[in-house]
């Protein structure tokens, strides 16, 4: 008996994206595309569906002001309440946690040499909550226990490339050693080009941005050893979020010695509001 | 030695890291305290008496009291801190966004329609004018 990841799952996180379906406005022709772009992923996911998803993502001054700054944040609480952005709170279940696989996972990575912050109370923001809401549409509840992790990409210098891979293997490593049949799916999220400051604001890279899921599905390893300045430059200031994606490839098999993932889905729609958004769905082998 | 920052020769962009954002602690924390409800209020009513609470300097209290947020992100503000006055204001972030660009709303609207900023001319200061370093 063991928990295994059987698929990972990467996506942008937009908040507008949030609003638009909290609206009711997904069938307007502005978000019409974008929304078209996820039913394979809504009808997959029923289909595959998860025990525990591990959910990468980062919050936008809403759980962490510049009071605490964690670099890697765990939360290991039994359920995490949507954020009031200032807007309120959005109109989604709360995300009921798994505090048993968490806290495994927090043991087995720090061991493995990650400074993780232990997070037993925190809400979470739209970067974890409008990828669910892509992923799920707007059910009642969420599918199944979620355990979020927050990673910094707010204040300079974030985590790079090559770490946040390596921890994708020792998260792998963590959950493969949790000793329930779980059927976990690690997903990324963030991204893709985007800046949303300054007299830069509203770069896309279109170009940059499909080299990027080339590369992370063909040559993840060497996708992580590009450094910030080129995402910086090429892709945004806030194209900086992409290097989340890494970890969740990092969890996949083929990185410990498995076969290719399948590549279930791709997809990549500009804009939404000021960002680009991208999408694709990796499965292992089972 | 020096630290390495490579990112200062981008241009339009200030990178908030950890020196920004020892600059602007506080303005950042004032942006966070519009996350209440009552706090947000109390801000509406007196600007000036709300941010005369707050330790800042006088340059992010006028930054904040303009809307002018480029003067802000160069006094410390971080932009996802600064989008809690633009919620209090009832602005979208596009609006934000647009407004440190020197375009319209509608403008920059189209110009993301249109598939956004291109990035050619746009990654090294002074590129435009063929002074690229």
């Amino acid at each position: 008996m063991a928990a295994k990841i059987t698929a990972s799952v990467y996506t942008s996180h937009v908040p507008a994206i949030g609003a638009a379906l909290d609206l009711g406005k997904t069938a307007e022709p502005y978000w019409q595309p974008l929304f078209k772009g996820y039913e394979y992923s809504k009808q997959w996911l029923k289909d595959e569906k998860p025990d525990v998803i591990f959910l990468v993502y980062n919050d936008h001054a809403s759980a962490f002001s510049l009071e605490m700054i964690p670099t890697f944040a765990i939360g290991c609480a039994a359920e995490f309440k949507p954020a009031d952005e200032g807007w309120g709170p959005r109109p989604v279940p709360t995300v009921i946690g798994h505090p048993e696989l968490a806290a495994h996972i927090a043991h087995s990575v720090i061991q493995d040499d990650f400074d993780l912050t232990i997070v037993n109370k925190m809400d979470v923001d739209h970067g974890l909550t409008v990828p669910l809401s892509l992923m799920c549409g707007q059910p009642e509840a969420w599918p199944c226990p979620v355990i979020p992790f927050a990673v910094n990409v707010v204040q300079y210098p974030v985590p790079s490339g090559r770490r946040c891979f390596m921890l994708g293997q020792a998260i792998r490593r963590a959950i493969e050693s949790f000793d329930t049949d779980l059927k976990v799916q690690i997903w990324g999220t963030g991204g893709m080009s985007h800046q949303l400051q300054g007299q830069r604001a509203g770069l896309i890279n279109r170009e940059w941005d499909n080299a990027f899921l080339d590369r992370l599905i063909a040559d993840p390893e060497g996708q992580a050893q590009v450094p910030h300045i080129d995402y910086v430059r090429e892709a945004g200031s806030e194209g900086i979020e992409l290097v989340m994606w890494l970890i969740a490839r990092g969890a996949m098999a083929d990185i410990n010695g498995g076969p290719k993932p399948i590549v279930k889905h791709r997809f990549y729609h500009v804009p939404a509001s000021n960002t680009a958004v991208g999408h694709l769905i990796l499965e292992n082998h089972t | 030695m020096a630290l390495n920052k490579p990112y200062q020769d981008v241009p339009g962009t200030t990178i908030f890291d950890a020196e920004q954002s020892r600059k602007g602690y506080w303005l950042n924390q004032f942006c966070m305290s519009l996350m209440k409800p009552e706090n947000r209020t109390r801000f509406k009513a007196n600007e000036r008496l709300y941010l005369d609470e707050w330790p800042m300097s006088e340059e992010q209290k006028q930054g904040v009291l303009t809307r002018d947020l480029n003067r802000c992100i160069a006094a410390g503000g971080n932009i996802y801190f600064l989008a809690k006055i633009g919620a209090t204001d009832g602005k979208s972030f596009q609006y934000m966004a647009a407004s440190m660009t020197g375009m319209t709303q509608e403008e920059y609207a189209a110009m993301m329609l249109a598939g956004g900023r291109s990035v050619e001319g746009n990654r090294f200061m002074g590129e435009k004018s063929g002074e690229k370093k």
